[in-house]
């Protein structure tokens, strides 16, 4: 199979701040790959690397085929980038003004110059896909939670992208609206769509991810089949991890 | 001699004809000299936002310079002081709207900037990851939202610019408060013709305040 992301010897820092140290990882087309770790390891700042939201000091980054420098690159294969590559945030960041309809049609109309009817007609389905067709007229600030991040979802699957991103994105939900964003995502996997999946579900990643890495302080500590990883944690800091997050 | 004074509502209704003729020279001043402001502000303030040093330091230095000192000495320096460098008169109106669209343009450009900053980072990280470009993700995601929130602000500076036409009576321009300071000359009823002045004044800034208040009503949807 071909790798759509490939990082070799990545670091990144904040200021002084190492974040990210010498990541070695390669993401297959068609695979799903969740990433654990506890807050601050470097998880969301990793993916975000992927579509050029965070720049890297140094290694190399190939999304697609098309490399990333350090320290920004070029313009030109950055945006390449980011029209192949979805992203869902924490936050949803849907555009308030728009209603939930033209938050879909924006970036197929501006970057794929779709026409207006096709836009509107992807974006109808999209939202009947996520499981709320009837509320293409609404804004972003009637919807719950759950169907704010759904609407994102089809946000980004407008452009017909070849990897999604996801950045925790049901951390902002109640609980009782994170079952309807994961059975979306779920869905997603089955359809065969790469992503990389930043979360702290466990139950999500060993059902869905195809392989789990775990990240502490930076470094990638342990990948494996999730019942590899979390039934039979090789490295003690994995375990110490898991046995926080998954005791009951 | 005794003293008594009675308000002369005949005297005010009187001056009305006389004092109307100054408001097109208010309003003209007034909206002439905010569309430029605007123009600039928009221009100065997006100038003020950028990274580059080179591009922010004549902004920084236009709105320092121009909300820093009174806009009566601003007028006065364009009416009179520059006609000796250029070496031409400059007409009282031509200097009159100029000092308000240099004036608001600088207070303007700071509400464009406050306007834009407000703006959650993750709108912006939205649109690039969708595939837009920085500028297709301002103009389309962040500007419009932007905006909503400037309106009460640009109506306040729209509101301060009408009032300070008043101020332009010193260029001799046939303004509102020029009209009534001339029919005082005439008719001695300082009393009933400034607060007939201070009526019309009150009559505009109102109606604008109302506009204003409808346009965001408007504002549906809007975080």
């Amino acid at each position: 199979m071909a790798h759509i992301v490939k990082m070799q010897g990545m670091n990144k820092y904040f200021g002084s701040l190492h974040v990210l140290k010498d990541i070695e990882l390669t993401v297959e087309s068609g695979e799903v790959v969740v990433i654990i770790g506890a807050s601050g390891s470097g998880k969301s700042t990793l993916i975000r690397c992927v579509n050029g939201l965070e720049e890297f000091e140094s290694g190399q980054l190939t999304v697609d085929n098309r490399s990333l420098a350090p320290r920004g690159g070029n313009q030109r294969s950055l945006s390449a980038i980011r029209k192949e590559v979805g992203m869902v945030f924490q936050q949803f960041n849907l555009f308030p003004h728009l209603t939930v309809k033209r938050n879909i049609m924006l970036a197929p109309i501006k970057v794929k110059s779709t026409r207006e009817a096709d836009a509107e007609k992807t974006a109808l389905r999209l939202l009947d896909r996520v499981g709320i067709g009837n509320q293409a007229e609404k804004y972003p600030s009637q919807l719950s939670g759950g169907q704010q991040q759904r609407v994102a979802i089809a946000r980004a699957l407008a452009m017909e992208p070849r990897l999604m991103l996801f950045d925790e994105p049901t951390s902002a939900l109640d609980p009782e609206m994170i079952g309807e964003v994961l059975d979306v995502m779920r869905e997603l996997a089955k359809e065969g769509m790469t992503m990389m999946v930043v979360t702290h579900e466990m139950g999500f990643a060993r059902e869905v991810a195809d392989r789990v890495i775990y990240i502490h302080e930076g470094q990638i500590v342990e990948q494996g089949q999730p019942d590899a990883v979390f039934d039979n944690p090789q490295n003690e800091r994995t375990q110490a991890f898991l046995s926080r997050v998954l005791s009951h | 001699m005794e003293f008594q004074f009675e308000f002369d509502w005949q005297a005010a209704i009187n001056s009305l004809p006389f004092l109307l003729k100054g408001i097109p020279y208010t309003l003209l001043i007034s909206f002439g000299g905010l569309a430029i402001g605007f123009v600039l502000g928009i221009l100065f303030g997006l100038l003020s936002l950028n990274k580059h040093r080179a591009l922010k330091w004549p902004a920084t230095a236009y709105i320092e310079v121009f909300r820093g000192t009174p806009i009566l000495v601003q007028v006065l320096f364009i009416f009179y002081g520059l006609p000796d460098i250029i070496g031409a008169p400059i007409h009282p109106l031509v200097a009159g709207i100029a000092a308000i669209a240099l004036n608001s343009g600088a207070y303007i450009s700071e509400v464009v900037r406050g306007g834009v900053q407000s703006i959650d980072r993750g709108q912006t990280e939205a649109g690039l990851s969708l595939g837009l470009s920085r500028s297709q993700t301002f103009w389309a995601i962040i500007w419009p939202q932007a905006f909503r929130r400037m309106i009460p602000p640009l109506g306040n500076q729209a509101i301060v610019s009408i009032k300070d036409t008043s101020l332009f009576s010193v260029i001799g321009v046939g303004e509102l408060v020029r009209q009534g300071q001339v029919y005082i000359a005439n008719t001695f009823t300082a009393f009933e013709v400034y607060f007939a002045v201070a009526v019309l004044y009150l009559i505009i800034t109102l109606s604008l305040s109302l506009v204003l208040r409808f346009f965001e009503r408007r504002g549906l949807g809007s975080a």
